[in-house]
């Protein structure tokens, strides 16, 4: 029960906002030291375990060309664009995103979308400047929680499409498991089939949230321009 | 057979050239220990091969990874001031012709050169009337978006084309990779098809927008390269220190001790009770975890094979995959899944580091409930 003590340091740590490097580190050595392994062996698990995971990382190799298509103008090119397409607005970037995000992780072509190859330079620029053209500068929350929107519609995309795809992780996961672990033959078809349900219901919550945003996005612009509207009077 | 591991060791080289710069570069406030940050965890890339297989210990590795994140936990990793900067350059007209040798000079020693001594570029093209020193903050920033427009206004939809290559190379490699055989051997690795493909997508992507650009080196990229690496700063390590976290609680048995914890809880006989605390718990597990696939096997152990399938007969399938999809409605509301909720906040410049929870709440709760009812309505 002690090595529940980590979770304890991991919540504090977070709800104290200090560094998130600091405190997933000092929870792993706490954690390694009160479930008994010696200094030694919480150090092979800190080279095991980076040295496994470094695929999360790969991202990196797609940061050179982004930041060289942003430097001569992607980001002012996509929001060019928007500004043409005068039926485009935020929701509707969103909400379509979100749909060939789903479609797409759900025929295993999950890593054609991500935070750095689509959302930061072309989601969420699409996506403020369909705000930007209807309202003129944004204010800054305003601009933040439509960044922070777009990257919302990739993940929940990516969640919840994937599992519908028969060879991703998650579902060989289940199947190596629960196959090894109490003697079930499951097809990963089987499991795949289940996440059907749950994955329409999540088209339709984030969907409709997604085109929601519109009407949010009225109610809180009208909301900074009474403030304003005040101060100037 | 093109190896995953080649591009681990190109991002370990690249990391060690990030840490060369910025250890030389005077605008960092803390370049010393900016530039050991990056090297050490340019050097991590490469050794971590040898632990793989496992022709060397890891625990030296464990120790670097340690100092890193005593270097990053403490303040002392800093972004370069040229980093932020680079992006200005001079009039646009002369661009194309001397992007080249003003991009690498910029990439090796930073903006400052130029701020400093307007003469050093002026003959070169790189320094333009617009930039000069006396310019403040703001005036670089709005001469970076005046540069940007021009730009945009000149390669219009050309800019897409680099983009838009990722996505269809990698899936080009996801589906056709695993097919291609060169001489009876698989030409990728087996099993990393997607990872490769990502990893190829993007450096392939150079060369077409260096076309496109008409740059004759890949200064630019890598320039930029380093400012956005610079700017995610600590946040490109969290999700891989996260695994690490994920392998000491499992060593050290905190899902042992969780999956008991539950399993005392659960009161006897009642459906839809151990339902709802097979799915809440995997979904506050997985906020603990960061990570639905830690979660599954502990709650699947406790809950999920022994109440819901052996005891109530519930169809296996069906719970097991919404029992995971219910994991990964916690996935969402955690800072602990750092790669999907704390990388995009460093990407996109947000203030709140839970900028990107807070959107994803709204809709991580509804489809939890979701998930308890098609549960308890399908598999039984």
């Amino acid at each position: 029960m002690l090595v529940l003590l980590g979770i304890l340091v991991v919540v504090v740590g977070f709800a104290l906002r200090l560094n998130p490097m600091l405190v997933v580190t000092v929870a792993g050595l706490v954690t390694g030291f009160l479930g008994g392994m010696t200094p030694l062996a919480i150090l092979n698990a800190f080279g095991t375990g980076f040295a496994g995971s470094r695929s999360v990382s790969i991202f990196l190799l797609v940061l050179p060309v982004i930041g060289m298509v942003e430097y001569f103008g992607l980001q002012e090119q996509a929001r060019r664009l928007v500004s043409r397409l005068s039926t485009l607005t935020t929701g509707k970037i969103l909400a379509g995103y979100f749909l060939v995000r789903q479609a797409t992780a759900a025929i295993g072509l999950l890593s054609i979308g991500g935070h750095a190859q689509t959302v930061r330079p072309l989601v969420a620029p699409m996506a403020e400047a369909a705000a930007v053209r209807k309202y003129g500068t944004l204010p800054e929350p305003v601009s933040q929680r439509i960044r922070a929107f777009s990257a919302s519609t990739d993940n929940v995309g990516a969640f919840f499409g994937e599992d519908i795809f028969v060879a991703v992780g998650a579902v060989l996961l289940i199947t190596s498991f629960v196959d090894t672990t109490y003697g079930y033959t499951l097809q990963p078809l089987q499991v795949a089939l289940w996440a059907i349900p749950t994955a329409i219901v999540a088209l339709l919550i984030h969907g409709t949230r997604s085109l929601l945003m519109d009407r949010s996005l009225r109610r809180q612009m009208a909301g900074f321009q009474n403030v304003t509207g005040e101060v100037a009077r | 057979m093109i190896q995953v591991e080649w591009f681990y060791w190109l991002i370990g080289l690249f990391f060690l050239l990030v840490g060369v710069l910025v250890a030389r570069d005077r605008t960092n406030p803390r370049r010393v220990t900016s530039g050991v940050f990056w090297a050490l965890l340019g050097l991590c890339f490469p050794y971590s091969s040898f632990v793989v297989a496992k022709t060397l210990p890891a625990w030296p590795l464990g120790l670097t990874i340690v100092v890193i994140a005593a270097i990053a936990g403490t303040g002392r990793l800093a972004k370069s001031g040229s980093a932020t900067q680079a992006t200005v350059d001079g009039d646009v007209e002369g661009a194309d012709l001397d992007r080249d040798a003003t991009g690498s000079e910029r990439f090796g020693r930073g903006l400052r050169s130029h701020r400093t001594d307007p003469d050093t570029g002026s003959g070169t093209g790189g320094s333009g009337p617009g930039v000069s020193g006396s310019e403040g903050g703001v005036g670089v920033l709005t001469q970076i978006t005046r540069q940007r427009e021009a730009f945009a206004e000149r390669f219009g939809n050309k800019l897409f084309i680099p983009v838009l290559t990722i996505p269809i190379l990698t899936a080009l490699c996801a589906t056709l990779g695993p097919k291609i055989k060169i001489g009876g051997q698989p030409l990728f690795h087996v099993g990393s098809e997607t990872v490769i493909g990502l990893a190829a997508a993007g450096l392939i992507a150079i060369p077409i927008g260096m076309y496109l650009f008409r740059q004759k080196t890949p200064a630019i990229a890598l320039t930029q390269g380093r400012r956005l690496t610079e700017d995610l700063g600590w946040a490109l390590v969290l999700p891989q220190l996260l695994s690490v976290l994920g392998l000491v609680f499992a060593t050290a048995g905190v899902g042992k001790a969780i999956g008991t914890t539950v399993s005392k809880v659960l009161p006897d006989g009642s459906l839809l009770p151990a339902v709802i605390l097979y799915c809440l718990g995997m979904a506050i597990f997985t906020v603990i975890m960061g990570n639905a696939f830690a979660a599954f096997p502990v709650m699947t152990a406790a809950i999920g094979y022994p109440v819901l399938v052996a005891a109530m007969g519930g169809n296996p399938p069906v719970i097991f995959a919404i029992g995971m999809l219910s994991g990964y409605c916690g996935t969402l509301c955690t800072p602990m899944a750092a790669n999907f909720n704390i990388v995009p906040v460093a990407l996109l410049e947000l203030k709140s580091n839970y900028a990107v929870i807070r959107q994803q709440i709204p809709t991580a709760i509804p489809l939890l409930v979701a998930n308890i009812v098609l549960m308890y309505v399908i598999a039984f």
